[in-house]
């Protein structure tokens, strides 16, 4: 499977009036511009935060997410090229015969009035392949191989019947009963316990052995990713960030995104403490993503260049007020003014007024004496006093594309493109498939 | 036993349950949820409780807040400042609960009002407790804690839907903290978050007793949060506490098998191969005689199936409830016949959690 400059966008409109008028309409860009091949055999970790962008990929994977860019070629048994995006009907329908997805919560994705053979053998009905005693035959078999077995014993029951590690043993039968090529799993372990998430990744390898599966595994979970796959692509507001060996990603992990999520997993070890540099904020609004690097208002390396604007200059002034005294914040507030214009992503902010613009700009100053290493300040060119207030002007930042480094790939300005070749617009590499990669 | 811990830690505990047991009906008869559980919590102290799903954990947690369905009984002793708390009449738990208890959910959305600002949730709080305070003052005393937990002033008027899910459980955290209860139960405050969000909050909740002198019981199943953010951890079985002690002691040596096996199934960073737990949790009707673990236990002998193991303190301080753990620190004798390996029925692969 390739994925080529794929897009996945959705429009957001704002309700009836802005629909009248054809106002205020925005696109969420899900999937932004990925470039991923899938060899076969192998198990690809998709990873990254909710908002990432993560399942709406694994979903047009399968034809479920309409592409509105970009093309997902699949190759056949035969080896002949399909365009899942232009897939219709039939076409959608055989893709589905080669490939399968497994669902997060196994609660859901049974049907509570099917008993187990009904749901399993769902597949097997809706595409004409089996009926009668060949049905109830391949049902039993695919239970059996999921580990339900004596298979008798699980056939009449209902999802309510069994726990959540056997529903989800039923979910990857049905995935796998029409015998599928590649198998996109979406956070298949996440909803269940600790105890049992080894036994189903474990089960999930023992099927790949056997049947000569792919894997896309969608988590957000590193330490199951890091065991589980070959190689894993670390997925941020829709783009791709880094992409790579497991290896290579874990031991020398260069996007300071992947670093952070690494540094972040709690783990049962006596001798950690809670960790103290973690990126600050959320994932951002994909309708309006930050200005150049996405990650850069939370990147604790961030540089001059990343990208900074006005949204980041909010930031700034309200994390300040947190640190400081009530009657501080509101003499300050009452100088700035507004903040909301802010929001309106820009290289040039304005702050206060004319009468205020020399003691904004002393606020300023005091904040940056307070944190001068806050990383911000990299991307402040100039701070003007005007007639109508104080003027932030920020660098101009630049969008990273991926480019290579070492034996991955990874989108970040820290990580010139080698050649010195200059900033390669998002998606502008060859994408995710290394040189030396046998197909 | 349990207070002279306490007295080590220093002073009188917030909390200090004993032989608590909590039990409701079902079709088939009572599920014991709870059973005879003790444990303390000293002042400012976080103390984690872990164990699978339907080990009793949330269950314990709502009991001692008192939010149980009607239908579920309690026994025992639950002294909260010195005080039993069981035999407080209802109305007044219901005073107490938020200005001295307080509890923190899991899904923050769905505890917020979506109508109201969070100016008007703070409101709310306070003058449900502390009738007739001026507006002023629930601004001054909103915002001083939501500083703490990073909201800027400048959202103080916003609704919930303007927050992110972060942040709305910082509202949470902030919202249960501006009456400063002595005591909070964060039921998987984190569960819903993603990793570095989660990681926000698990410092803001070890960093809680800095400004706060609470006292935390953080109900979870990730034992890494608990490695990084409490002081002492609960390890749960089939209702019983089988093991509790130093957070750092415990994971570093454990004791009990059943909390060895928890550690070595979770997937971590350093998981070179997969572990786990065969069998399932039992069903709290009818669990398995005497050592409840025994059937999924690797080190089960004929003991552990006949007579159920008793509390003991070891070296470390670690207080554990294991045969085993027994024989191995020569607290007890035991015969050949006792201590021979159990032989169990194959547990098949489907009989899983």
């Amino acid at each position: 499977m390739e994925l080529d400059d794929l897009e996945v966008h959705y429009q957001l409109s704002s309700g009836l009036l802005g629909r009248l008028f054809g106002l205020g309409t925005s696109t969420v860009k899900a999937v932004d511009g990925v470039n991923i091949s899938l060899r076969k055999g192998e198990v690809l970790g998709v990873v990254g935060e909710s908002g990432s962008g993560k399942t709406t990929l694994g979903r047009a994977l399968l034809g479920l997410a309409p592409a509105t860019g970009g093309s997902i070629t699949y190759r056949d048994k035969d080896g002949a090229a399909h365009d899942v995006a232009s897939m219709r009907g039939a076409g959608l329908r055989r893709l589905r015969t080669d490939v399968q997805m497994v669902f997060q919560d196994p609660h859901a994705a049974l049907n509570p009035t099917m008993t187990i053979e009904t749901a399993v053998g769902h597949p097997l009905r809706i595409h004409g392949l089996a009926k009668g005693e060949q049905l109830h035959r391949r049902v039993a078999s695919a239970l059996e191989r999921v580990g339900l077995s004596p298979a008798e014993q699980f056939l009449g029951k209902y999802p309510s019947d069994l726990s959540g590690g056997q529903k989800q043993r039923a979910v990857i039968a049905r995935a796998i009963i029409l015998d599928p090529d590649v198998l996109v799993a979406d956070e298949p372990v996440s909803m269940l316990d600790m105890s049992v998430r080894a036994k189903i990744l474990e089960l999930m390898l023992e099927l790949k052995r056997e049947l000569g599966l792919t894997y896309v595994y969608i988590t957000h979970d590193l330490a199951t990713a890091k065991f589980f796959c070959d190689r894993i692509a670390i997925m941020y507001l829709g783009r791709v960030v880094e992409i790579g060996p497991t290896a290579e990603i874990f031991s020398e992990p260069r996007h300071p995104y992947t670093r952070a999520l690494l540094q972040a997993i709690p783990e049962p070890d006596p001798d950690r403490m809670v960790p103290r540099d973690l990126p600050r904020g959320e994932i951002a609004d994909a309708a309006v993503p930050p200005l150049g690097c996405h990650f850069h208002p939370r990147c604790p390396a961030a540089v001059a260049n990343c990208g900074w604007e006005s949204r980041d200059l909010r930031v700034l002034l309200e994390q300040h007020w947190t640190r400081t005294d009530p009657e501080v914040y509101e003499d300050e507030k009452a100088l700035v003014g507004d903040l909301d214009h802010l929001d309106e992503p820009a290289l040039e902010a304005r702050l206060g007024d004319g009468g205020t613009a020399e003691r904004v700009h002393r606020i300023l100053d005091e904040i940056r004496a307070e944190n001068p290493d806050e990383p911000t300040w990299h991307g402040v060119e100039a701070l003007d006093e005007q007639a109508d207030g104080l003027h932030v002007r920020f660098r101009p930042g630049e969008d990273p594309g991926l480019r290579r480094a070492g034996g991955v790939e990874v989108a970040c300005v820290l990580y010139p493109p080698e050649g010195g070749a200059g900033g390669a617009g998002a998606g502008g590499n060859g994408g995710g498939v290394p040189p030396n990669s046998g197909q | 036993m349990a207070s002279s811990a306490a007295i080590a830690r220093g002073g009188q505990p917030v909390v200090d349950a004993r032989d608590l047991r909590i039990w409701y009906g079902s079709e088939r008869g009572p599920v014991k949820a709870v059973d005879e559980v003790s444990f303390d919590l000293a002042k400012g102290e976080i103390l984690g409780l872990v164990g699978e799903s339907g080990c009793g954990k949330s269950t314990l947690g709502r009991g001692l807040l008192g939010l149980l369905p009607p239908g579920t009984a309690m026994d025992g002793a639950l002294l909260f400042e010195g005080e039993d708390l069981l035999s407080v009449p209802r109305k007044q738990m219901l005073a107490r609960r938020g200005a001295e208890l307080g509890m923190i959910f899991q899904e923050p959305l769905t505890r917020l009002n979506p109508l109201m600002r969070i100016s008007q949730h703070f409101e709310e709080t306070l003058r449900t407790h502390e009738k007739g305070i001026s507006k002023d003052e629930v601004r001054e005393r909103a915002l001083r804690v939501l500083r703490v937990m990073g909201i800027p002033p400048t959202r103080y008027r916003s609704y919930p839907h303007e927050f992110s899910g972060g942040m709305r459980q910082r509202l949470m955290i902030a919202l249960a903290l501006v009456l400063r209860p002595s005591f909070v139960v964060a039921d998987e405050p984190t569960t819903a978050l993603d990793v570095l969000v989660e990681a926000q909050i698990i410092r803001i909740l070890h960093d809680l007793r800095r400004e706060f002198e609470t006292s935390l019981l953080l109900i979870t199943h990730n034992l890494g949060i608990v490695a990084e953010a409490c002081d002492r951890v609960a390890v749960m079985y089939a209702g019983k506490i089988v093991e509790l002690g130093d957070a750092r002691e415990v994971f570093a040596r454990p004791k009990h098998p059943y909390t060895r096996e928890l550690l070595r199934s979770t997937i971590s960073l350093r998981t070179t191969g997969l572990n786990y737990i065969p069998g399932a949790p039992p069903d709290l009707v009818e669990p398995p005689p005497a050592c409840h673990f025994h059937p999924r236990c690797p080190d089960a002998m004929q003991i552990c199936a006949t007579k159920a193991p008793l509390e003991q303190t070891e070296a470390s301080g670690t207080k554990v409830q294991c045969w085993a753990a027994d024989l191995a620190a020569g607290r007890v004798e035991l015969g050949d016949d006792e201590r021979a390996p159990l032989v169990r029925e194959e547990i098949s692969v489907a009989d899983e959690a």
